[in-house]
């Protein structure tokens, strides 16, 4: 897909995550907003995905969001991509909805394959259909994203031993590297050394995205990771992201981690964002 | 009264063993994986015959739990196996997240249960298990009593979707239950009497048979004991036709007696039919090392205490 289209996709995305947390005054807009030119380009641009929805999703790539709270862009992204009416994003966080806070497979949302929310537990999941993929025969790949707060969660690293120790092979794992966590720098609330050199240690084949927010960057570094798969290590993709990009206000802070915009501040944020595709 | 004899004596966890080797056989969508205990759970064969559908987790029992939920997307049916303190309390959130509410079709099997694990001491003897899994909505909770229950168990499983907790244990104790097919849910009534309800699970089942043998001969009542294998969903008709007739009930655990069944029974008969109840359990206490006999003797899990339990709820008629 050409850039000028993922990134008029991008901008509506936005639009979607301010609109949505604005309405309910609750979400997550910070890690959202950082990670949007990942979520389009990944489900318009990488991923092999079949018509439809079904639970086992063989002979298709699959995607699991570990760091839950950013669920509006999840939402946006997979409205878009026709997994459900786009209008169901009005819907976000209100009672009887099948967009919950955080994703999950209880409402039967389609495009959603496992809860995430209570951090830490999606590689674990990644890694078991990774390798019921391998025992089907099926060559697709499955697709992670992390935040890098979230590492801080030990189960990260029993999935991180396994993977290179089992060789999983078909399992492209991102790390949202923001620096940011609720509070404050990740650097000041629990410093976590190199992120490379740690995955690198535990056997895991490591790129850097260094432009997280460029669209342009994240397809030709998705490209490169793909080429490393089915060559007996797992693949880490450390993506350099900056939280809140697109609304200067939110921008390098942790601030708006879990913060919706007041009117004033949506107006703001709305007029950085072109709306390209039409609002929902 | 039926009495029930043994021939032969063999701990559950190989019935568990047994069920998983049949289950590989039969049912190519069946895995396990293991956190390091192959031989306590007795995992080998189903290894040896199918050393590609084993995965070896190592001691990262949070990790299994995921990648158990995730084997299921695919269309695995994932047995996970470890102790029962490790398949629960260690775990609780990972199975809350990913297995109990996105209903993943895993089953998590637990063997090394409550304080009959012996010598290893409280660490490792989980009294609280089975109130932790049946609180989480959607899951089923099974308690088996002997080896041939413990194996039919395994096998009806894989065939149930959902989520699934299969508790068993490490000694080895009487199989006195027939090779029958097991239907989860369905109560197993193993003596009619007339004066009191025996409600047992686990292996507490054989307690009550004794139970009821001493029952009848040196006080001359007539105890109705019924096998509770699945705690969850209960079944509650069984229940309550029982205690209709005998209008008292003893449930016997080697469970906590917060928690367990003996309170998913008290919930019953509270609602639906107010009866006198007695319970047999451990009294909010961690266990301690020791041998199974002794210990179950020293927190009152054996046929004496069931005895005195069912002479004390006959009083409250």
């Amino acid at each position: 897909m050409s850039t000028t289209k993922l990134n008029d996709m991008v901008s509506q995305t936005r639009r979607d995550i301010l609109r949505m947390v604005h309405k309910v005054n609750s979400g997550h807009p910070g890690g959202s907003l950082g990670c949007a030119e990942f979520f389009v380009v990944l489900y318009n641009d990488v991923m092999s995905l079949k018509e439809g929805f079904d639970m086992d999703g063989i002979d298709e790539d699959l995607f699991f969001l570990s760091n839950g709270h950013i669920s509006p862009v999840f939402y946006s992204v997979l409205a878009r991509r026709g997994y459900f009416p786009v209008e169901e994003l009005n819907t976000f966080r209100l009672i009887d909805s099948r967009l919950q806070g955080h994703p999950t497979t209880h409402e039967g949302l389609p495009g959603v394959r496992i809860a995430s929310g209570s951090l830490g537990q999606g590689m674990s999941v990644a890694l078991g259909a990774a390798q019921a993929k391998k025992l089907n025969g099926d060559n697709y790949l499955v697709y992670t994203l992390h935040g890098d707060g979230e590492l801080q969660e030990g189960q990260n690293w029993e999935a991180i031993m396994y993977a290179a120790a089992k060789k999983v092979d078909n399992l492209i794992t991102t790390i949202d590297l923001n620096g940011q966590q609720i509070d404050g720098a990740t650097n000041d609330v629990l410093p976590m050394g190199s992120i490379k050199a740690k995955f690198e240690a535990f056997g895991w084949d490591v790129l850097e995205i260094e432009k997280g927010n460029d669209v342009e960057a994240i397809q030709k570094g998705m490209k490169d990771a793909k080429l490393k798969t089915g060559k007996g290590k797992p693949v880490c993709i450390l993506l350099h992201t900056v939280m809140g990009h697109g609304v200067d206000f939110m921008m390098h802070t942790h601030a708006w981690h879990g913060k919706a915009p007041n009117d004033e501040q949506l107006q703001k944020g709305l007029a950085q964002n072109a709306d390209t595709l039409g609002d929902y | 009264m039926k009495r029930y004899t043994y021939t032969d004596k063999k701990d559950t966890r190989s019935g568990f063993g047994d069920g998983l080797t049949e289950l590989g056989r039969t049912n190519p969508n069946v895995v396990a994986l293991c956190a390091d205990l192959i031989g306590s759970l007795k995992m080998q064969d189903f290894i040896n015959e199918n050393p590609e559908r084993f995965f070896q987790i190592g001691i990262a029992e949070a990790n299994m739990m995921g990648i158990a939920a995730g084997l299921t997307i695919g269309g695995k049916i994932p047995f996970t196996g470890t102790f029962a303190n490790f398949s629960t309390g260690r775990v609780y959130d990972q199975i809350r997240q990913s297995i109990a509410y996105s209903d993943k079709n895993v089953k998590i099997c637990a063997s090394h249960a409550g304080v009959t694990l012996g010598e290893d001491g409280a660490t490792h003897q989980i009294l609280e298990d089975i109130g932790l899994m049946k609180m989480l909505p959607g899951m089923t909770v099974i308690n088996t009593c002997d080896y041939n229950q413990t194996k039919a168990a395994t096998i009806a499983i894989a065939k149930h979707h959902g989520p699934v907790y299969l508790r068993f244990g490490r000694p080895v104790v009487p199989i006195f239950m027939p090779e029958d097919e097991f239907e989860i849910g369905k109560a197993i009534k193993l003596t009619e009497g007339k004066d009191v309800t025996i409600v047992a699970t686990g292996h507490l089942v054989w307690e009550a048979l004794q139970a009821s043998e001493v029952l009848l001969d040196a006080h001359g009542i007539e105890a109705e004991v019924i096998n509770i294998h699945t705690i969850k969903p209960l079944d509650e008709e069984a229940i309550l036709e029982s205690v209709k007739k005998t209008g008292c009930v003893v449930t016997a655990e080697e469970h906590n007696i917060f928690g367990g069944l003996g309170e998913s029974v008290s919930r019953l008969l509270t609602t639906r039919l107010p009866k006198p109840q007695e319970f047999v359990g451990t009294q909010d206490t961690f266990g301690e090392s020791g041998t199974p006999e002794q210990l179950m003797v020293k927190y009152g899990l054996n046929s004496k205490s069931i005895v005195s339990a069912v002479r004390k709820v006959i009083k409250r008629k």
